[in-house]
């Protein structure tokens, strides 16, 4: 029972259809306290659509969705601020609840971008704007965090703090985090469990599983399961560019 | 101090901009300035309908404008049609069937120019009361729902997903709506309610760098909007309704040329 009470969220044979077409069947997975599943596939494989079905998003869905936390964060895919609504980053750390002034530095400390926090949301870059995103989400300090390709346009040593942040949070504040990326190093990591998805899952498992799985490399390539399965044996030599192995 | 009718059109027109200050401001961020137009033409009717049954025309455009609301919502579950075409379809053949309706009612004397474009002869002590009360309600009510209303402005999909119920914040600021065009028509005149909603709206974009002061600006230029208008509308013996649009339009001028400041310093 113990382990049944870690439960945030549960889709059994989740699917969602628009107009006939399936954008995502048959999806089981669980997210838990402390834990972090990451959703990996091609474009068009349904992570989003995943995401948002376990967000209660989409209503008319196939199968279930159980979900034990109100406390959520999103971190969405896209979002576009129109011009007609003047709003600050300040501003937007409050859209969907009211938090401290010290908890709203923190989070922004934390990504930061702490010295946007007066500027216009809408003359932020890209890679400014994913940090604000990120900030916002964390700084309610939900249970359930959902992250949508969370470091899409952040810079190169900007992307592997984010995700060790996003790891430290996971562990801080024991929330769950349910994760879309396309960095397979980063989800060899820090990941617990990954989904691999292609309009159904295809696989599912630890990192190492899934790395060895014959459907995740014809997904992927046989480059993407190195990739993976490095890391459990990375010491005595280092991968070029082209994945052949160099002696150290 | 109610006898005059000229402070009586003042009360009721300071009255109308704390109320269209804030859900202007809505109406310009979702982009329903159309929907606006839909349901203030639709307004005709219930005026025939007060008329005809001799009811209180605010009430009476309320109940209208919020059945067009339903229809519209309806509608667009219903067919393929886009909403702007479903938008116009709505207000003009209300607006035709409210005027077709207008002249079979030869028993009672209207003032067409009145209606369209409004009257402050118009204002009664009645009116006064069904302006504040009523305008005192819609702001208590949109203050309730102002942070779902304002997280699904910004992306429904967050607000839904952190749990702020946008389907019931938005069904919430429909009704808002028609009850804020029942209080102004009498004032505005149904044509220009709109104009009421987001010219100061609109001004008070250029000045502001928050959502918050966005809505205090919308709220003083409204105010000025009624005051200057109201005073001309007196001075020049013009219709109420396009003397304070016009007031809003100077105004709204006027800050266009603080945007220039603003991108001079910038640059």
């Amino acid at each position: 029972m113990n382990s049944n009470n870690n439960i945030l969220v549960k889709l059994n044979n989740a699917g969602f259809r628009q107009s006939e077409k399936w954008l995502v069947e048959g999806v089981s997975l669980t997210v838990e306290k402390g834990k972090i599943v990451t959703l990996i596939g091609p474009n068009g494989s349904g992570k989003s659509t995943t995401a948002k079905i376990a967000l209660g998003i989409y209503k008319n869905i196939e199968g279930t969705v159980e979900k034990y936390t109100t406390k959520v964060g999103y971190v969405p895919q896209k979002i576009s601020i129109d011009w007609t609504l003047p709003i600050r980053v300040y501003d937007f750390m409050l859209l969907t609840e009211t938090i401290e002034d010290s908890a709203i530095d923190e989070a922004l400390s934390l990504t930061g971008v702490i010295h946007l926090k007066n500027k216009n949301l809408g003359s932020l870059s890209g890679g400014e704007f994913q940090r604000v995103l990120i900030a916002r989400a964390i700084s309610k300090k939900p249970e359930l965090l959902v992250l949508d390709e969370p470091v899409q346009g952040v810079d190169y040593t900007g992307e592997i703090d984010l995700y060790k942040l996003i790891k430290k949070i996971s562990d801080t504040l024991n929330c769950g985090i349910l994760l879309i990326s396309h960095d397979l190093h980063m989800v060899m990591k820090a990941t617990d469990h990954v989904v691999c998805l292609n309009g159904h899952v295809c696989c599912s498992g630890s990192p190492i599983d899934v790395a060895k799985n014959n459907e995740y490399k014809a997904l992927f390539g046989e480059k993407a399961s190195q990739i993976l399965t490095t890391y459990e044996h990375k010491h005595d030599h280092v991968h070029s560019d082209e994945g052949e192995i160099k002696k150290n | 101090m109610f006898d005059d009718f000229f402070i009586r059109a003042l009360i009721a027109g300071i009255g109308i901009a704390f109320v269209t200050g804030p859900l202007g401001c809505f109406v310009v961020w979702r982009r329903l300035s159309y929907f606006g137009d839909t349901l203030s033409h639709s307004a005709l009717l219930g005026v025939t309908m007060a008329y005809t049954f001799d009811l209180n025309i605010a009430i009476s455009v309320f109940l209208i404008s919020s059945v067009i609301a339903l229809i519209l919502i309806q509608l667009q579950k219903k067919t393929n049609l886009p909403g702007d075409a479903l938008l116009g379809l709505l207000a003009h053949s209300s607006l035709a069937v409210g005027l077709v309706v207008i002249g079979f009612l030869t028993f009672i004397r209207f003032d067409i120019m009145g209606l369209l474009f409004g009257d402050i002869l118009a204002v009664t002590t009645d009116d006064l009361l069904v302006i504040w009360t009523g305008g005192a309600l819609i702001l208590i009510v949109l203050k309730l729902i102002w942070k779902p209303l304002l997280a699904s402005t910004v992306n429904y999909e967050l607000a839904e997903a952190e749990g702020l119920n946008p389907d019931r914040a938005k069904a919430i600021f429909t009704i808002l709506m028609a009850a804020v065009i029942a209080i102004s028509i009498k004032m505005v005149g149904l044509l220009l309610i709109t104009g009421m909603l987001i010219i100061p709206a609109a001004m008070a974009r250029n000045i502001s760098d928050s959502p918050q002061k966005m809505v205090l600006f919308s709220i003083i230029g409204g105010l000025l909007s009624v005051i200057l208008g109201l005073y001309s509308s007196l001075e020049f013996n013009t219709s109420s309704g396009p003397s304070i649009i016009a007031a809003a339009l100077i105004l709204f001028i006027l800050s266009l040329f603080k945007i220039k400041q603003s991108i001079k310093l910038k640059n």
